[in-house]
């Protein structure tokens, strides 16, 4: 090979390469086999305590959901996790058409027009819809309402990626989601009202008549959905919402310390060139057989440089194929079933708690799968003695994110927490105390 | 051959995997928030699987054949990579769950930080960007936070090269800088005398990818560095082109003060038809305090009563913390990244180890080579004069015919073979991007250059042939003016 291309050395190679650097010595450990990687990488593994260890209470943005088993055995067909981004759409059909039935999945579930490829999380979806929001106002509205009740993180994400735009973020002091205190910030200079519902704190809002009041003072309103409410509850599209998106791990993704996620995002036609990331239309070959394609993507960054609608490229390619199989697996009823069975277990375990002498469950709006307990002491030591001597994963400390919150534990409760689960919680939470 | 939507597969009432009943009693359901309908498919597990095992065949995959795409390091993805992640001791940890209860994650990410700083030969990294792009525009918002911090506020302009990837303007724009674009010269380099004259002090930084997206290594690389520095500018290196670099230079070496890693091409992590990818930054000693957080941080006598489980090493008493730079531009994304990713990318750097890791680049650039001297037969190569990285530029013409790098790129898929990227970088006319990866042996790349050989005798004696290509893959070429104008984004628009 180096006679054909005219080299003496492997090493002559890299003669552009200042001398001074060249060939560093990089002090990494020696090379292992692949039977010593999997030993090693499975006792590092072992020094976790996972949640097929232990019944776990923990919810807060990512949610302990069953993954039925045609989820990972799709996933693991190299011809769909080896492929590239789908470019060259007659040797990508497989991923388009997905992503096509991804879209249609989420136009469904979120009862939205148009739905894109995917975002990195729920929480920079959330920041997207920000600049989209500002996009749509012309760059003259530079005002956003968030919620103080949207997740605390996305809420974070979103002032990350504003820092340089000059934006005013407004509406998210305290804890308490007072939507006509919200609704009286929407004023002339406002982009974008956005909400969470159910809302970090579990609670469920009914929001009919909200988005006439954004509209009225032309902003848009966003709503933040976990995917699996939606199996029960009200699509924001039905209310009026103009964006609707949120973290789409509890459709098939495993908790994996946070990551990799999905952020699903879903909007009105009208907003369409707006919007950010990819998206699949479905076209015809030149021999009119129907097939699919990557459209629009004059919005996007490859084509328009420095003007593009964001800088999104790589996306959540693989986890939207996750969340298309677990949709087609569960299915209309299986959805259902799930969202019906968190609710269910959320307010078994709700009424129990509320009943112990010391705790007090706070939600004074309906919710969905997670409540607010007011706790009699820290939530860190009621944490650390549910863990330590009853080997259970206990609930999110508000206190970390809300100042008058302390003493407050948010937990979630889903399909895969057992009635004997939660009996057990109230039980060891009873012990707490005594 | 088309595969139906999977809504048209199937029948009313079916369900693929049903709950099982509640175990507790139903509670009323919250008056006016209940959905009337739900349109989701409704189909037995069979129907799913065979209809999703349908779709994986209409793509190509590394798996399935080779995969040429500039600037993607298409390279193999090792299967013991897939099952580590898979772990439930991975898979399963929530990632609000104690620290105290999560070591095993917390000593990966440390180490797997450590590594890539030894790598790039930086001071500081951060795991929490999800691709490329997101790195980026991390590595941007620290060029601003820095200046910013430092009372220094006239700094409006970011520095990029004619060459650079579309998501180096567009993460610039994002962060709200301006974009000056500096031409390349005659030899694929910066053009050193328009940099000059672009450094003043309005510079916030410069965007450089080296080798660049021509492939080449930049002969002034040094010079550019000390202009921009020059100027009190910072120098952001994209990393998508890594693979050339592994062991062979330093980017922190020769100045860079930020650099983003793609995980998802250099180390080996899958693609996944368009992620997840892995964007971690890495910053010189003067930017550590301005990275994305949470990072992970260790401390060496860390208290051994709050380790539960089995520390790493037998009577080391390390703990890790999850901390925010002091003055961190914030996080990025919730939670802490692309733990799944992070486990894959640390299997595939300890399988290969520091001699490993230079063989990668030395193997990606020899590959490279001798396939720009193969095809360089056929095709013009703008830079043929060079030695190239781990990938070239050719043009897609051919004397005497009047077919384009298109209709190349669509008749090598009649091959088995993926196009290179095609039509990128945009200074190129024409444009073939190439990059075989190390993981091919060199009797792919002979079966490419064949392919490519008899392109280019069909480009002259039946031009037709590649006009219509491909003409065996499940597909022909799409018709994107129809997809752009009506606009069917889901199947509820087919339905009305």
């Amino acid at each position: 090979m180096l006679e054909a291309i005219g080299a003496p050395s492997i090493d002559a190679l890299f003669s552009d390469v200042p001398e001074a650097v060249r060939f560093p010595d990089l002090r990494l450990p020696a090379a292992l086999t692949e039977m010593e990687v999997a030993a090693e990488l499975t006792e590092i593994a072992d020094w976790n305590l996972s949640t097929s260890q232990a019944p776990i209470f923990l919810g807060a943005g990512a949610y302990n959901h069953y993954i039925p088993s045609t989820v990972d055995h799709i996933l693991r067909r190299g011809e769909f996790f080896t492929a590239y981004t789908p470019y060259q759409p007659e040797v990508s059909q497989g991923t388009l058409q997905a992503i096509f039935e991804y879209q249609s999945m989420i136009c469904a579930l979120t009862g939205m027009e148009v739905a894109n490829a995917s975002h990195y999380d729920g929480g920079t979806a959330l920041a997207e819809a920000v600049l989209m929001a500002v996009n749509a106002g012309r760059g003259q509205r530079t005002r956003i309402v968030l919620s103080p009740t949207i997740h605390p993180q996305y809420r974070q994400v979103v002032r990350t990626y504003t820092q340089g735009m000059g934006l005013e973020i407004v509406g998210d002091e305290g804890s308490a989601a007072d939507l006509a205190a919200l609704l009286a910030l929407v004023d002339s200079r406002t982009a974008l009202l956005a909400l969470q519902n159910p809302d970090f704190l579990g609670q469920l809002d009914n929001l009919d008549g909200l988005a006439q009041e954004v509209h009225a003072r032309k902003a848009l309103l966003c709503v933040v959905a976990n995917p699996i409410s939606l199996g029960l509850l009200k699509p924001p599209g039905e209310y009026g919402a103009d964006i609707v998106l949120g973290e789409g791990q509890p459709l098939g993704i495993p908790l994996s310390f946070g990551g990799p996620y999905l952020g699903y995002l879903a909007t009105r036609q009208q907003y369409v060139r707006r919007m950010a990331g990819r998206l699949v239309g479905q076209t015809a070959d030149t021999q009119g057989r129907t097939g699919y394609v990557l459209t629009l993507s004059t919005r996007e960054q490859h084509i328009r440089r420095d003007k593009a609608t964001s800088n999104i490229c790589t996306n959540q390619g693989l986890l939207a194929l996750a969340a298309t199989v677990y949709l087609a697996t569960v299915g209309k009823c299986g959805l259902r079933q799930v969202a019906e069975l968190c609710y269910h277990k959320a307010h078994y375990a709700a009424s129990r708690i509320n009943k112990l002498p010391s705790y007090a469950v706070c939600s004074a709006k309906p919710f969905f799968n997670e409540f607010v307990v007011r706790c009699p002491k820290a939530v860190s030591q009621i944490n650390d003695f549910l863990l330590d001597e009853w080997n259970i994963i206990g609930g999110y400390d508000l206190g970390r994110d809300y100042t008058n919150l302390a003493n407050h534990m948010l937990v979630a409760v889903t399909e895969m927490n057992t009635r004997d689960q939660i009996d057990e919680l109230v039980t060891a939470l009873t012990e707490v105390v005594l | 051959m088309t595969e139906p939507v999977i809504y048209d597969i199937g029948r009313p009432g079916l369900c693929a995997m049903p709950f099982p009943a509640p175990d507790v009693p139903r509670a009323p359901l919250p008056d006016g928030m209940v959905r009337d309908e739900l349109r989701l498919p409704e189909a037995s597990q069979l129907d799913v699987v065979r209809h999703f095992t349908r779709l994986s065949a209409l793509n190509h995959s590394i798996d399935k054949g080779f995969y040429p795409l500039g600037s993607c390091t298409m390279k193999y993805n090792p299967r013991i990579n897939e099952d580590m992640a898979r772990l439930a001791g991975f898979a399963g940890t929530h990632p609000m769950q104690d620290e105290e209860v999560a070591q095993g994650n917390l000593h990966l990410m440390f180490t797997l930080q450590e590594w890539l700083k030894e790598i790039g030969g930086f001071a500081g990294a951060s795991l929490q960007p999800a691709a490329g792009a997101h790195g980026e525009f991390a590595g941007i918002l620290m060029v601003r936070a820095y200046h910013l911090d430092r009372g220094d506020t006239q700094r409006r302009k970011i520095l990029i090269p004619d060459s650079a990837h579309g998501t180096n303007p567009a993460s610039t724009a994002m962060s709200g800088y301006s974009v000056v674009e500096i031409p390349s010269d005659s030899r694929g380099n910066v053009d050193l005398a328009a940099l000059r004259a672009a450094c003043d002090d309005h510079v916030a930084g410069l965007m450089l990818t080296n080798p660049n997206t021509l492939g080449l290594f930049d002969e002034h690389v040094q010079e550019v560095v000390d202009l921009v520095h020059g100027c009190g500018g910072l120098v952001y290196g994209d990393g998508a082109n890594m693979n050339a670099l592994l062991g062979i230079a330093r980017p922190g070496d020769l100045g860079f003060d930020i650099l983003h890693y793609n995980l998802h091409k250099t180390f080996g992590t899958p693609h996944g038809g368009g992620g997840p990818g892995s964007g971690p930054v890495a910053v010189c000693e003067r930017l550590a305090h301005f990275l994305p957080g949470p990072i992970v941080e260790r401390v060496d006598e860390g208290n051994p009563s709050l380790v539960r489980r089995e520390p790493p090493e037998d009577g080391d008493l390390t703990y890790y913390h999850l901390v925010m730079p002091p003055k961190s531009i914030g996080r990025v994304k919730v939670f802490h990244g692309h733990m799944g990713i992070f486990v894959r990318a640390y299997a595939y750097i300890r399988m290969h180890g520091p001699d490993g890791l230079r063989r990668v680049a030395e193997h990606a650039v020899l590959n490279a080579n001798y396939l720009q001297a193969r095809v360089g037969q056929w095709f013009p190569i703008p830079q043929r004069d060079r030695i190239c990285m781990h990938e070239f530029v050719a043009e897609g013409t051919v004397p005497g015919s009047d077919v384009r790098a298109l209709d190349i790129s669509k008749r090598l898929m009649d091959f088995g073979i993926h196009p290179p990227t095609n039509y990128f970088p945009l200074i190129v006319h024409e444009a073939l991007m190439i990059e075989p990866t190390e993981t091919e042996s060199k009797a792919t790349l002979d079966t490419f250059a064949a392919a490519m050989a008899q392109i280019a005798r069909e480009a002259v004696e039946q031009p037709e042939l590649l006009h219509q290509a491909p003409h065996t893959t499940p597909v022909s070429r799409m018709d994107e003016v129809k997809a752009a104008r009506e606009l069917v984004l889901s199947y509820w628009n087919v339905k009305q």
